[in-house]
Formats: C-alpha cells, sequence, structure tokens
C-alpha cells in the first residue's frame, strides 16, 4: 500500500470549502420550489461536503463532524418522515401522500401541498447524505489513516 | 436521423400528440393537465418539483427506498468481519 499522510494544504483548502458547499446544498433543498433542485441533489452536496472533510482529514476528524454509528440512524430518520408523511395523510382520511389532507390548522390545501412537498424534500436530502457518507464510511474502513 | 429529425413536431405546441387528454389507443393519460394545475395546486413555480413530489410522490418513496437499500446493502457487503474469515 503507498504511503498515507496528513497535507496541511489540502486540510486547509477542504475545510475552507466544505462550510460552503453545505450551505449551498441546504439552498438547493431548500429553494427547490422555485429553481431547479431537490432532495437528491441537495443531498448529494452536502454529503460531498462532508465527504471533502473525511477524504482530507482523515478518520479522527471526521468523528468530529458525524460520527460512523450515527449515519444508518439519520437515513432511516429520513426514510419515515416521507413515510410518516404519507400516513399522516391517509390517517386523516386522505389517500396516501395526498398532502392536502395533512393536519397543520389554518392553511389552505394548496399550501399545505407546498409544505408537503418541502418536508418530504427535506427527508429525501436527510437520506441521501446519510446513504453516501455510509457507502465511504464502510468503504475506508480500517485502511484510513489515524 | 437528421432528415427524420425536420419532421419532428415544434417543441412546445400545445396540439402535440404528448398534450392530448388521450392516446392513440383511446385511454385518458395525464396530457397537460400538469402544466395547467401544477401552479394551482401547490403554489410552486418549478413544476419539475411538483410533478417529482406531489403527482408522482409514491414514485419518489420507491427511489428514496432503492437508494436506502443500497446503502444497506454495502453495509453487509463491505464491512470487515475478520472472526468469521479466519
Amino acid at each position: 500500500m503507498r504511503d498515507q499522510f496528513q497535507s496541511p494544504i489540502v486540510l486547509l483548502g477542504a475545510r475552507l470549502l466544505s462550510p460552503y458547499i453545505m450551505v449551498f446544498g441546504w439552498y438547493v433543498i431548500f429553494h427547490g420550489h422555485y429553481s431547479p433542485g431537490g432532495g437528491f441533489q441537495g443531498g448529494a452536496l452536502l454529503a460531498a461536503s462532508l465527504l471533502l472533510i473525511r477524504v482530507a482529514g482523515g478518520s479522527t476528524l471526521a468523528e468530529l463532524q458525524i460520527k460512523e454509528f450515527a449515519t444508518t440512524p439519520l437515513a432511516i430518520i429520513g426514510v419515515v418522515i416521507y413515510f410518516t408523511t404519507g400516513l399522516a395523510a391517509m390517517m386523516m382520511g386522505g389517500y396516501f401522500l395526498d398532502y392536502a389532507q395533512l393536519p397543520i390548522p389554518g392553511m389552505e390545501a394548496d399550501w399545505l401541498r407546498y409544505t408537503g412537498i418541502l418536508i418530504i424534500e427535506v427527508g429525501i436530502g436527510l437520506a441521501v447524505m446519510a446513504i453516501l457518507v455510509m457507502i465511504y464510511d464502510n468503504m475506508v474502513r480500517g485502511e484510513d489513516y489515524g | 436521423m437528421v432528415y427524420a429529425a425536420s419532421d419532428l413536431p415544434y417543441r412546445g405546441d400545445p396540439d402535440n400528440r404528448m398534450h392530448a387528454e388521450q392516446s392513440i389507443t383511446g385511454t385518458p393519460v395525464i396530457g397537460n393537465y400538469a402544466i395547467k394545475n401544477a401552479y394551482r395546486d401547490a403554489h410552486t413555480p418549478n413544476m419539475v418539483t411538483v410533478i417529482l413530489g406531489d403527482y408522482r410522490s409514491i414514485d419518489t418513496f420507491g427511489e428514496q427506498v432503492v437508494i436506502f437499500t443500497a446503502g444497506m446493502i454495502t453495509l453487509l457487503v463491505l464491512r470487515r468481519n475478520r472472526k468469521r474469515l479466519e
């Protein structure tokens, strides 16, 4: 195996870029109603910002951001957010994922649909981010420098 | 191919086959319902988001479950378990 060593220049560049990529990822998720974007794309950007630190800094630094055991529950939470939104609409008497029946008081049907789309996009973003980070963590396990 | 492409209908023509209320075989299809009603239904200017998140939301849920399953499979396949290998 090739020698592995930590490069401060690469780490500095990754630390500079990573927060901006993460903010842009949240922007892509939450602005998906008005511009191209959505949960999948925004989740991939969030994962990119986390993976940049993981690649540049190694696993001890990455443990400070999102711990390795936390990615699987995050992915499950993302799927459950989506499913619960659909189930809540079904419990209130509509079809599955019929957002007009969501139990949020004081909103018209069209604004309820607006909110429902936003909720599921956040769920998708969380799941995609956690899954991509989880795949990377599983691939480098044991071969990473400290 | 260029000759065939010259015979394609104009993009955005409302008389195109894909905007019709009925398909060639006579079954009712969605046509341009989404283009007409996306903003009225969900107050969202990006109609792709409305189709992805609202009209076709069960399909999107399936996509999310596919990604989730892929992650779970990598967890099963790539996790090193030295004890069982020896």
